[in-house]
């Protein structure tokens, strides 16, 4: 169906538009309608600002799939997306009865959840005061229930695959079901105090005979006779014919010729009843007798309380061929809906897709509804349980995939647009075995993480698929918007669950920078506490232990400071451009009353000093190299003091 | 987006049917519009709720039962934000609120505790920069001293009588940093805690000894949202998980031994009086090996499908809700 975007004038000015994943973009260009040849350079897609005396140019958003918006078919969704990873769980090597027992309970459910939301749907349209709202509810409902008129066909010919006999009793039950026009008389009737002077009592008695509601007509037949002593004989012989219409069974007891026997017979008897004129003097009898006789005109003549053709259709089936055999029924309906219809009116999207159902065209019937609906939830899921039911032959489609995954596809595509709903397409790409995977990679990117909850989710789905692209891409995202708002701890949480070793060393080179700029670190708690994390990256396992050094200092553990501060540099785990600064570092324990550094520790101290400063003559000159300079000097100076003390401390002899 | 905040009526809790099941569907009574999700929320008293809102904003509503109305009753806006209250658009998600009548906690992504007074306008306290990670979640050690949990894995007490803006104490799990998402405290017995993590582990801690979990129990197969303890009978522990699964940790020890009368309590009253009996349990939770003592876990949900976000525990009464957006109530919990 085609959409007008309101407000998008294309005789006005020129548009332009670009696809999106679920959205279209539509936007003004500058051009207007007179001339000018669209270039790139002149289309300005900004909204609200203008350009000298032309008005703004607007950009619009048309977005595919409005029904996912509608608040009331959400349960919907939600219901249908548990049944239908139901169905994708369920037992596969049941086989036979049970497999398709199983099946129709699963097509059930899916009714049961459409009448919910029909029913939900009815009562908002009911206490909503806004007129719009209201016809958009109706709308809504009346679409739900055509679509559970045709998944119920559905489900009675393909799913169940009813058989001739049963085959007519489901479809007795399906017209009953779905013909609601005529239960507001019903009750009109059956509640009034005298039935049977009620003006509409004889329409009602037609409706249940030609629903082939025997014991209710009979019912209220029984009131006229009460009340009429005249025909009570016309009326016992009706009823004892309307009481001995033999019915398809369900069960076993009795088959199918059997049936057709003793149907003839009573075919017989009622057509002597009606020839000797048993019922002339009252015509609604007659009409009755005539229509259990199967008599299409007379049939016809009830067309208003009929309502539609496929009633029709099964109300000639009950009383001329209640043995219909399911592929027979093709003919008779194409005969019912001409009948019916009479050339008067032409056949409306539902008739055609009912019609492609009793011609078992199964692929005929998505077709239609994949047209008629502007939504995919109904062929999706449909189409789902009859490739279930082995009844779809894979013929694949010339881009792929087959038609049962194409239609999940583009209905889980759909759900991704939802700020919300998306969590339940993923289940759907999950099991499209061909294409879902990319889809799914193509789309988590793509959900918007305001919150770190979302984010959380995101990353568990992409974790339980293996996306490990998908993950670090969030996880850099997630950590990127942490370190702009300076949450540091945060940042390396992310960085931790992606094993993001790069991004790890970047957060580390920030506390870095935060502590030459200050003198001190920010967010102790985070470095004192990373435990095995430490190791992800080196800078940050250096950043753990220079914190360290700080603490053993603090808490005047020298010589274990020293130790640990000359391993930093000896091992490497000091970034280069860190050593003057660890090497500073060094001077108040130099400066020790008490000898911290042994010799071997001062001559390797030395050679740090040395490397640093032979490199650092390689460089250019920088601006404070005074004081570089004298860094280096009091560095020299203070080493040749240890030296000096320390050779003369491990000379000595203790005690002596 | 539309969110709303609803409240819910499940029927009379004292009209079980015949064979003890609920009468009907819960009925919604009232709902309001709500700025952003729902990230947390507490009954702050029988007819004050506060909410905290992703968009950092904390709310008071107020529930008139005469006319079953919801109203906001006190807003405080950018209680959480990032860098500069001013400047900052999107301000940070309050992740976490506890309530102790009028007292109000609340935590967030920005790493802010903030202490409000139910009637206050302005924060009564703040901590800025509690933690250079996010909060989590909060809850109630005592009436002056709060727990929060973070997502490097740090369970932390912080004393508000103290002025320094520095935790009293900090615990962390062995091992991996993995986020803890929820934690919840003993009702009777204040230093056992319970915290749940982002890898599904379920850790009990013992507050007066060490800086280590006691026990670690591999539950969940991914985050574990919510663990709460049962109020009134807390030999049972409550947890729900991103996996869709919730589970019921029972430690009560069988029913054969315990004394009569408490077997005469039932089900539906387990109000365990704070003496002996709990003497002879206070060392379940603590105890290292929970198959010895037998521990009964039980997931309380058939079909999962959808991550179980948040689950609350009253008397017999369980309440959960899903990512497939519907609640489901429980009103036989120990039948």
């Amino acid at each position: 169906p085609s959409q007008v975007v309101p407000g998008a004038d294309p005789s006005a000015r020129q548009l332009c538009f670009a696809w999106g994943p679920a959205e279209v973009l539509v936007c003004e260009t500058l051009f207007g309608r007179r001339g000018g040849s669209p270039s790139r350079a002149g289309v300005r897609c900004v909204v609200g600002s203008g350009d000298g005396g032309q008005s703004s140019s607007r950009v619009f958003v048309v977005r595919k799939d409005q029904d996912i918006y509608i608040q009331t078919l959400r349960k919907l969704f939600n219901e249908s997306h548990g049944i239908f990873i139901g169905l994708q769980r369920s037992e596969e090597e049941l086989a036979g009865k049970s497999r398709r027992a199983q099946l129709i309970q699963v097509s059930k459910n899916y009714r049961s959840v459409m009448r919910a939301c029909m029913e939900d749907m009815h009562q908002a349209a009911i206490s909503t005061r806004d007129p719009a709202l209201q016809s958009q509810y109706s709308t809504q409902v009346s679409i739900l229930s055509a679509m559970e008129l045709i998944w119920n066909l559905c489900e009675i010919l393909f799913v169940e695959a009813a058989a001739a006999g049963p085959l007519l009793l489901r479809l007795l039950d399906w017209v009953r079901l779905h013909i609601c026009d005529v239960d507001n008389m019903v009750r009109e009737v059956l509640s009034s105090e005298n039935p049977s002077k009620h003006e509409l009592f004889w329409n009602v008695v037609d409706v249940f005979v030609l629903q082939g509601r025997m014991d209710e007509a009979r019912h209220l037949l029984s009131k006229e006779a009460s009340a009429n002593p005249t025909s009570v004989n016309m009326y016992k012989i009706l009823d004892d014919l309307m009481k001995k219409m033999p019915m398809p069974s369900l069960g076993n007891t009795q088959t199918l010729t059997e049936m057709e026997l003793k149907w003839q017979h009573w075919h017989e008897e009622c057509q002597r009843y009606l020839q000797d004129g048993t019922f002339a003097s009252n015509s609604h009898m007659e009409s009755i007798c005539k229509i259990l006789l199967g008599d299409e005109d007379a049939i016809l003549e009830k067309k208003e309380l009929m309502t539609t053709w496929y009633h029709f259709l099964v109300t000639r089936l009950l009383y001329s061929h209640p043995t219909v055999k399911p592929m027979e029924l093709r003919f008779y309906a194409q005969s019912s809906m001409d009948l019916f219809l009479g050339g008067e009116s032409s056949p409306e999207p539902l008739d055609t897709i009912l019609m492609a159902a009793f011609e078992f065209e199964m692929h005929q019937v998505i077709k239609e509804c994949s047209i008629a609906l502007s939504n995919w939830w109904f062929v999706a899921h449909l189409t789902d349980l009859l490739d279930h039911c082995k009844l779809l032959q894979s013929h694949n489609l010339y881009f792929g995939s087959n038609m049962r995954e194409f239609l999940l596809l583009e209905y889980a595509s759909g759900l991704f647009s939802h700020h919300s709903l998306w969590q339940l397409g993923v289940d759907y790409f999950d099991h499209c075995p061909e294409y879902g995977r990319v889809y799914l990679e193509l789309h988590i990117e793509r959900i918007p993480l305001n919150t770190e909850q979302k984010a959380l989710k995101v990353l568990r789905i992409c974790e339980q698929r293996q996306m490990h692209e998908q993950v670090r891409s969030i996880c850099k995202i997630m950590a990127m918007k942490a370190l702009r708002n300076n949450r540091l701890g945060s940042a390396l949480s992310w960085s931790i669950r992606a094993k993001d070793a790069a991004f790890a060393t970047l957060i580390s080179d920030r506390f870095l920078k935060d502590y030459c700029e200050r003198g001190c670190f920010s967010d102790l708690d985070l470095i004192d506490n990373l435990g095995p994390s430490m190791l992800l990256s080196d800078r940050l396992t250096f950043l753990g232990k220079y914190r360290e050094f700080h603490r053993l200092y603090g808490e005047k553990r020298f010589s274990e400071a020293a130790r640990l501060l000359l391993m930093l540099m000896t091992a490497h785990i000091a970034p280069c451009s860190f050593w003057m600064t660890l090497l500073t570092d060094a001077l108040p324990l130099l400066e020790q009353k008490e000898v911290v550094f042994s010799a071997e520790q001062t001559y390797e101290l030395m050679r740090c000093l040395e490397d640093l400063t032979a490199q650092k003559s390689n460089k250019q000159k920088f601006q404070d190299e005074d004081v570089e300079t004298m860094k280096v000097e009091m560095l020299r100076l203070a080493l040749a003091r240890n030296l000096a003390r320390v050779i003369v401390k491990e000379g000595t002899l203790e005690g002596s | 987006q539309d969110n709303r905040l609803s409240i819910w009526s499940v029927g009379d809790l004292g009209n079980a049917g015949v064979n003890g099941e609920y009468q009907g569907e819960p009925q919604l009574l009232c709902d309001i519009r709500h700025n952003g999700d729902v990230m947390d929320m507490q009954f702050l008293d029988q007819e004050r709720i506060v909410v905290a809102s992703s968009t950092g904003t904390v709310t008071v509503f107020r529930h008139h039962q005469n006319n079953q109305t919801l109203s906001a009753n006190h807003r405080w806006e950018k209680a959480h934000y990032h860098v500069d209250q001013d400047t900052s658009c999107g301000g940070a998600a309050c992740t976490g609120v506890i309530c102790n009548n009028p007292e109000i906690v609340t935590v967030g992504e920005d790493g802010r505790i903030n202490l409000f007074r139910a009637d206050q306008k302005d924060a009564v306290r703040t901590i800025d920069n509690a933690d250079s990670s996010t909060l989590h979640a909060v809850t109630f050690l005592r009436t002056t001293e709060i727990l929060t949990v973070n997502s490097i894995g740090q369970l932390k007490i912080w004393d508000l009588r103290q002025q320094r803006n520095e935790p009293s104490q900090i615990f962390s799990l062995t091992g991996d940093r993995v986020p803890l998402h929820c934690v919840d405290r003993h009702p009777n017995q204040q230093h056992i805690v319970a915290t749940g993590g982002q890898d599904g582990m379920l850790s009990i801690w013992d507050i007066r000894q060490g800086t280590i979990p006691v026990s670690l129990l591999n539950a969940h197969e991914a985050e574990m949202w919510e663990v709460h303890f049962h109020p009134s009978n807390p030999d049972h522990l409550f947890t729900c998980s991103e996996d869709g699964s919730l589970w019921h940790w029972d430690t009560s020890t069988d029913v054969s031994e315990k004394p009569s009368f408490l077997h005469q309590g039932g089900r539906s009253t387990a109000y365990f009086s704070h003496n002996t009996i709990n003497q002879s349990v206070v060392s379940a939770w603590l105890s290292n090996d929970p198959t010895k003592d037998r521990m009964e876990i039980t997931n309380l949900i058939p079909n999962q499908t959808l991550s179980v976000n948040s689950l609350d525990i009253l008397g017999p009464c369980l309440v959960y809700g899903t990512d497939a957006e519907a609640i489901y109530v429980n009103r036989q919990l120990f039948a």
